[in-house]
């Protein structure tokens, strides 16, 4: 099996609202995917069914070859998967250095280990600041997370779920609420994404969209509209009038 | 947090290097705080021989209160079911001194497993509870087990609660005398040792996940973190410590009532780690220490009115947190500098 993710008709209720209609899709290594959709798309919910938060009410998810539909959220992450969230969801009083530690422990099966101090292992720690140095927060490493600028708290987000060392990277409107100027490192660290890690991404900034996806799939209404190259996905018919509807307006919206 | 703002503070004191590197978080040493409090019990229980009982009272409620911010300050599980392992510690060493042995050490580890197997036998069903439904289910757990020891008469006494066991001497030479000096000795050992203990687990791996789960659930769910697994394992362990305390409450009274058990026990800690602070450990010490003490000496002025003064002092605390108190302070300091 090549692909590393896979989603077989996934389908979602929540009382009456149908939020996840039969969606069906792979992601391949090097993959970059964007996942657009106007709001209510169910683009997140999507993204907790995958990640496990919550379950499908059918269907099926495939990570690397095996059927994940039922694990728990952290056997998941143990599988390989990592998200982010579109708010940002940190420990507030963690000192920034131990909020990347934190993910570096679990990731090393370290995280039921209490007979140790947590300054007691250096590799991690080096680790640690050398993915801070890596998204330029080395100099925040002992401030408290709550008090970096909401810039550097979405590259937190980025580092933590880069620090589990992912297969299936899924990024819930990274940009989300970043003001342009801050944007510009939250870009570079897209840029640098290993090549072989298949990316799901959600975005509303379409520039950054097109830009970056190799690959955009157009969500409405829980249902998948369109599936293409973004080539195709600025021609289709149907996604324009559904959701790029004023062209170059919302381009830049 | 207390952990937490000694990271901060340590950091704020840190040199920058040159690169504008700022240097990493590190936990004060293990020994440090659990030294301190060695030190200062010594010195009150060598300044006050006439308060020995108080002081003994002092370190077993400090150690039942240090149990509960493992619970409450640490996990962020606001419980009111406490006094359930607490009391449990408590018979099972009692029995055991009456039924099998009167060897304190051996009692005490008793009362430690009674503690530990309690909680986790009914955190692993509480845990899967948050919040509101958690603290209603820990106070039901609590009267569950009450109402069972007030049953059980023939091992637990009943109303009349549990007593006519004498204590072996420690370690095989040393009585137990009437003066409650080897007393407090021993409680206040086994509570630097604990306060040691848990020291260490709170700053480990484990402990920094449950702390993180504190503060953002959902953050460490994402990080791959057992969630529940993680909070039972604190939970276990924070029975055991209240199982301790229960036990070294039978041995140094040679009596356990059913008030041991009761809610007001549970209530009673909660306030006196509100008092000294959730979260940092040494508060729950300085909270059981400042209750007692406010107890001791108010109640012989006014019996009545005692929780009068206890009340105004939990309004204080809870409505100026101590971070903003330090602020204050700091600044009135550097006002006058």
């Amino acid at each position: 099996m090549s692909h590393l993710l896979e989603l077989r008709h996934l389908d979602k209720r929540f009382g009456g609202i149908h939020v996840t209609r039969d969606v069906s899709f792979q992601l391949a290594p090097g993959d970059r995917l964007a996942l657009i959709g106007p709001n209510g798309a169910g683009k997140t919910t999507l993204v907790n069914q995958i990640s496990g938060v919550f379950p499908a009410d059918s269907g099926e998810i495939w990570l690397r070859g095996e059927n994940v539909s039922r694990l728990s959220q952290a056997q998941r992450v143990r599988a390989g998967l990592a998200r982010t969230f579109q708010i940002t969801t940190l420990a507030p009083h963690f000192p920034v250095q131990r909020q990347i530690e934190l993910a570096l422990f679990e990731r090393e099966g370290l995280g039921g280990c209490f007979w140790r101090g947590i300054d007691s292992f250096p590799a991690l720690q080096a680790e640690a600041r050398a993915l801070l140095a890596r998204f330029g927060l080395q100099g925040q490493a002992a401030t408290p997370t709550q008090d970096l600028a909401y810039g550097e708290q979405r590259l937190i987000e980025m580092a933590l779920a880069m620090a589990l060392r992912p297969q299936v990277l899924l990024l819930d409107e990274p940009m989300a609420g970043v003001p342009k100027g801050d944007g510009e490192r939250l870009l570079a660290a897209l840029d640098v994404l290993p090549r072989d890690l298949a990316v799901l991404i959600i975005e509303h900034d379409m520039d950054l969209v097109f830009r970056f996806a190799s690959r955009i799939l157009v969500l409405a209404e829980g249902a998948v509209l369109a599936d293409g190259t973004p080539d195709e996905i600025r021609r289709d018919p149907l996604v324009r009038a559904a959701y790029l509807g004023h062209g170059e307006a919302t381009r830049h919206a | 947090m207390n952990a937490l703002s000694l990271f901060k503070t340590r950091a704020l004191a840190s040199p920058q290097d040159g690169d504008g590197d700022a240097a990493s978080p590190r936990c004060a040493p293990a020994w440090r705080a659990p030294l301190v409090m060695l030190a200062l019990g010594l010195a009150a229980c060598l300044l006050l021989p006439d308060q020995l009982g108080l002081l003994t009272r002092i370190f077993i409620m400090g150690l039942f209160v240090l149990s509960l911010d493992l619970v409450v300050g640490i996990a962020g599980l606001a419980t009111l079911g406490h006094a359930a392992m607490f009391g449990v510690g408590a018979y099972a060493a009692g029995v055991f001194a009456l039924r099998v042995m009167p060897d304190p050490l051996v009692g005490l580890a008793v009362g430690v497993l009674a503690g530990a197997v309690l909680a986790a036998a009914t955190g692993a069903f509480l845990l899967r509870y948050q919040g509101f439904t958690f603290l209603m289910l820990t106070v039901a757990v609590a009267q569950m087990v009450l109402s069972l020891a007030h049953k059980a008469r023939d091992w637990t006494g009943g109303d009349d609660g549990l007593s006519g066991y004498v204590m072996g001497p420690l370690l095989g030479q040393f009585q137990f005398d009437l003066e409650g000096r080897l007393a407090a000795f021993y409680a206040l050992a086994v509570l630097v040792v604990c306060f040691y203990a848990a020291r260490r687990l709170v700053d480990s791996p484990f402990g920094m996940a449950v702390r993180g789960i504190h503060e953002n659930r959902a953050r460490m769910a994402a990080l791959g973190t057992p969630v529940y697994r993680r909070l039972w394992g604190m939970y276990a362990a924070a029975g055991a410590l209240a199982g301790a305390a229960g036990a070294l409450s039978a041995q140094t009274t040679a009596v356990v009532g059913l008030d041991s058990l009761s809610f007001s026990l549970s209530a009673e800690a909660l306030v006196m780690l509100i008092l000294g602070g959730a979260g940092r450990l040494s508060g729950a010490l300085v909270g059981a220490a400042v209750f007692l003490v406010l107890h001791h000496t108010a109640a012989s002025i006014n019996p009545y009115h005692w929780l009068f003064v206890v009340g105004g002092l939990l309004m204080l605390v809870v409505l100026v947190s101590p971070a903003k108190a330090v602020a204050w302070l700091r600044n009135r300091r550097g006002g006058r500098a």
